[in-house]
């Protein structure tokens, strides 16, 4: 936390009134910005002087901003959450840009997240891919005494590293196919590493892919992509396994 | 008007097990004809929604973001306490129960504790049967951590996020019935009013946040599990989003709101750096297992940590506290680092953070052993703070992170309004005057998964329902007034935005309703806060229009209703004049500084009735009687 000397940015910022009308890039300047602010508290900053001015603020969505909800979602200067490896774009924060730089602002893309307005993009495809078997069906009271199945501690790891997964979208706005792969793969490892996942093990990983196709996303093509832009450093050897799980289910 | 609790009249620990037994149910074939209301799909949200839909009610779950796995509960890290003894360390449910009541410092009822505490053993086999990845020791068994204010191991964690891996379990489960057709989710809604019809609880009203339309939703009993109001300092742990609107619309509409005054300042947070923060991040509470908390003995010593010698630093909770050290309760540890550095003995830059040293731990048992039980905050810090803590010291300090108060409820969760049920922490019921550390999650889930599914079929069986629909007067009365604040809201077109209201309101709420309270400055806040209330009608700005999205109006809504709830919280921290828990009154101490209850006069849940036309709010007094426990005076010491 040590003060540093403030700086100056201009922002090149996508404005987009409503889904369907078209949307542009707008230059911003903002000034006195310290290092030790987060992206987002520094387009509060913004959004605070356009008020002043009688201008519309940016709509951008943020919520924890400390990196877990999965809210926040801004491609910053073509990186989806910005230039940090592992990072949400709430934990980016502005010693990390030079003073004087000029920084692009851009929602996630991609055709099954549609633009609501300015930065806030809807991503309740992946509530209803979500829907289709991201869970394990067992109702309330039915469970046994917890320590009933011993787990080895290094598939508990392994299921932790991949359910570590914010559901932010960035794998999908980084791939050049807007393939949800890395998302659906991440909670198909999950269950696949738990012995309590695999009683509807084929049916989950069937059923998701298909709801992941039905929703407008592209394929995977290997590009990897996902892989580094993903806050939480989710693997792509998950899409491996999901790949291998579902031709699994193919074939018997 | 009687405050009637609702509680068993058996023996402690045959109330839960005499309530289930005796309780009405709705047959199978008649839940389907049930509507339930869920708003909020935090932990207890989502797991009373999962569960109601499970055993055949109609749901409705309404939730402010645009994914119920985003609720707020999402960002809880340290762990979940239970009563497992799978450490054979002694702990027991009459332990976990002993540990609540004394952590809320005799301010919780006995009844519902003793509830939550056998209940928190099914909770953990619950989650992990829908493969919720907690730790385990190589032997594949479940691990467990110490948390404040207990001298066993009874939490169980998921590295530092246990909060998203509950309640992606408890969203995996709701989803599930979203796919069954049970429950219908109606994401970024924010609800703006309740709809009370002959008496009971049969509807909300709510903004389309997307579209900005004001809807009408109808149901049989609506089920409020909306968290609590810590934003209302501006600066705290809680989510941009976290508020306090449904809770107080219900309150406006005849809930009682009970102990406001009750606010968990957390220990262990990373300090304010500048006057743009717009939040405070938590550093889990488990790391005091294994950090220490220390200042230079001299204060004003401005050498690098590293360069302070054992013998000039001050351990200063295991000086005063040798028995519970670093673990002691969240409010003990809090004051302390407060009290600490008003002494001028604080450290960083403004001299208002404490160290949280982990060079011990790391020497003794490995920077591998600290990363694999601590990585992510530890990442986190690094992000924030910008220094390596693995290498440096982190700096902490308190900041407002959890509310024990709440809608008051009986011990079936109803509120005053029949079939308006409040869960987790929207309702006040368990925590007391202070919560230890990893019983939210307990809570939550508790309230959601097991207790709620048996009181509301209660409430349903008994209850004369009659037939209504958007059509009801009190509907479109309530419609027609939501859409009058909110075109309020906009008309004011003044010159301050939302954002420097709310930052006034929070720092008066710091400095006078905070830590520590005084009779002189609660006084003085609410002259404040009313003038401030005043100035925010006349010359509020909220800027676009009110139907499309518009973050700048949905905030504004929320801060003048915390504009009216900071007054409520201070008239309920004046007339508490004792010291009990995380209420601080600097009048009411021990001699070596330390809360001083005054169980004779006080020893009673503070019941606030809304009255209308700018009357003072009425004070009910529900008596805490414990038949059970002796209140004693707390020591950690």
């Amino acid at each position: 936390m040590k003060s540093e000397k403030l700086m100056t940015f201009k922002l090149l910022i996508w404005r987009q009134v409503s889904p369907t009308i078209r949307g542009k890039m707008v230059a911003y300047k903002v000034e006195n910005i310290s290092g030790n602010m987060s992206f987002l508290e520094m387009l509060d900053v913004l959004n605070e002087d356009l008020i002043a001015q009688g201008q519309e603020p940016i709509e951008f969505d943020s919520d924890c901003r400390e990196g877990i909800c999965g809210t926040c979602s801004l491609v910053i200067d073509g990186i989806a959450h910005g230039t940090q490896q592992k990072t949400t774009a709430c934990q980016l924060y502005m010693r990390h840009f030079r003073d004087g730089q000029t920084i692009t602002v851009e929602p996630f893309r991609a055709k099954a997240f549609p633009v609501i307005k300015d930065l806030v993009v809807d991503r309740s495809a992946f509530d209803r891919i979500i829907a289709k078997g991201g869970y394990v069906s067992v109702n309330t009271g039915n469970a046994p005494d917890a320590n009933a199945i011993p787990i080895p501690k290094e598939m508990a790891d392994k299921a932790m590293d991949v359910a570590e997964c914010i559901g932010c979208g960035a794998c999908v706005a980084a791939c050049p196919n807007a393939s949800a792969s890395l998302f659906v793969s991440a909670k198909v490892s999950q269950y696949t590493f738990l012995p309590q996942g695999h009683p509807e093990r084929k049916q989950r990983v069937a059923q998701m892919v298909e709801q992941m196709d039905a929703e407008g996303f592209g394929n995977c093509s290997n590009h990897w992509e996902c892989e580094a832009v993903c806050p939480k450093g989710i693997s792509v050897t998950n899409i491996a396994r999901m790949r291998r799980e579902y031709w699994g289910t193919l074939l018997g | 008007m009687i405050l009637e609790s609702k509680i068993p009249e058996v023996t402690l620990e045959k109330k839960w097990e005499s309530y289930r037994n005796n309780c009405q149910i709705v047959s199978p074939a008649n839940k389907k004809k049930y509507t339930i209301i869920v708003v909020g799909t935090g932990l207890a949200g989502a797991s009373a929604a999962a569960s109601l839909g499970e055993l055949g009610y109609n749901i409705k779950s309404f939730c402010i973001q645009d994914s119920p796995r985003r609720a707020h509960s999402v960002a809880a890290q340290g762990g979940i306490n239970a009563a497992k003894n799978y450490q054979n360390d002694g702990d027991s449910v009459w332990r976990l129960f002993y540990d609540t009541i004394k952590g809320g410092d005799f301010r919780a009822r006995e009844a519902n504790v003793y509830r939550l505490a056998e209940i928190s053993a099914n909770i953990i086999d619950q989650c992990v049967a829908q493969g919720v990845p907690f730790a385990r020791e190589y032997g594949g068994m479940l691990a467990n951590r110490s948390f404040g204010g207990t001298l066993v191991s009874r939490t169980f964690y998921a590295r530092g996020q246990t909060g998203q891996q509950l309640l992606l379990g408890a969203y995996g489960a709701l989803m599930r019935q979203v796919n069954l057709g049970k429950v219908q989710l109606f994401p970024q809604r924010e609800m703006l009013d309740l709809v009370v019809i002959e008496g009971k609880a049969r509807g909300i009203v709510t903004r389309n946040l997307v579209t900005g339309e004001i809807e009408s939703h109808t149901g049989d009993a609506v089920v409020l599990a909306t968290g609590g109001y810590g934003n209302i300092y501006y600066l705290s742990t809680n989510a941009k989003n976290s508020n306090a609107s449904a809770a107080w619309r219900c309150y406006k509409r005849g809930a009682y709101l009970a102990n406001p005054c009750f606010v968990q300042i957390h220990p262990t947070c990373i300090p304010v750096s500048g006057d743009y923060q717009s939040k405070l991040t938590l550093m889990s509470e488990s790391l005091r297992n294994d950090g220490r908390v220390w200042v230079p003995k001299n204060a004003g010593d401005r050498r690098q940590p590293e360069q302070i010698p054992e013998a000039e630093r001050d351990y200063f909770l295991e000086r005063k506290y040798p028995t519970y050290g670093n673990l002691v309760p969240r409010d003990v540890a809090a004051r302390n680092a407060k009290e600490i550095c008003d002494s001028g003995a604080g450290v960083g830059e403004t001299g208002r953070a404490v160290y949280l040293d982990f060079s011990d731990a790391i020497q003794r048992l490995g920077k591998d052993y600290i990363q694999d039980k601590y990585g992510n905050l530890f990442d986190m810090y690094a992000k924030i703070a910008g220094e390596d803590p693995y290498q440096v010291p982190m700096q902490i300090y308190p900041a407002v992170h959890y509310v024990m108060g709440g809608l008051w409820v009986d011990y079936t969760l109803m509120s005053n309004i029949p079939g308006l049920f409040v869960l987790g922490e929207a309702n006040f019921s368990d925590h007391g005057a202070n919560r230890l550390g990893a019983s939210a999650l307990m809570q939550g889930l508790a309230d959601g998964y097991f207790i709620i599914p048996y009181t509301i079929g209660d409430y349903l069986a008994r209850a004369k329902l009659s037939k209504i629909s958007h059509e009801a007067p009190e509907f479109q009365d309530s419609v027609r007034q939501v859409e009058e604040f909110v075109k309020r809201l906009m008309a004011v077109r003044g010159q301050k935005t939302v954002m420097n209201y709310h930052r006034e309101l929070g720092l008066l709420m710091w400095d006078f309703v905070g830590i520590s309270r005084s009779e002189t400055g609660l006084k003085y806040a609410l002259d404040r806060i009313a003038d401030l209330r005043e100035d925010f009608w006349r010359n509020v700005r909220v800027s676009g229009e009110a139907n499309t999205l518009n973050k700048q109006l949905e905030m504004a809504g929320r801060v003048a209703d915390f504009l009216e709830l900071g007054e409520l919280m201070a008239l309920d921290a004046l007339q508490r004049n004792e010291s009990c828990g995380a209420h601080f009154r600097e009048e009411c101490q021990t001699p070596e500084g330390e809360a001083q209850r005054n169980d004779k006069e006080y020893s009673y849940v503070a019941v606030w009735e809304h009255l209308d036309s700018g009357k003072q709010p009425v004070l009910h007094k529900e008596p805490l009687v414990f038949e059970n426990l002796v209140p004693s005076q707390r020591s950690y010491q």
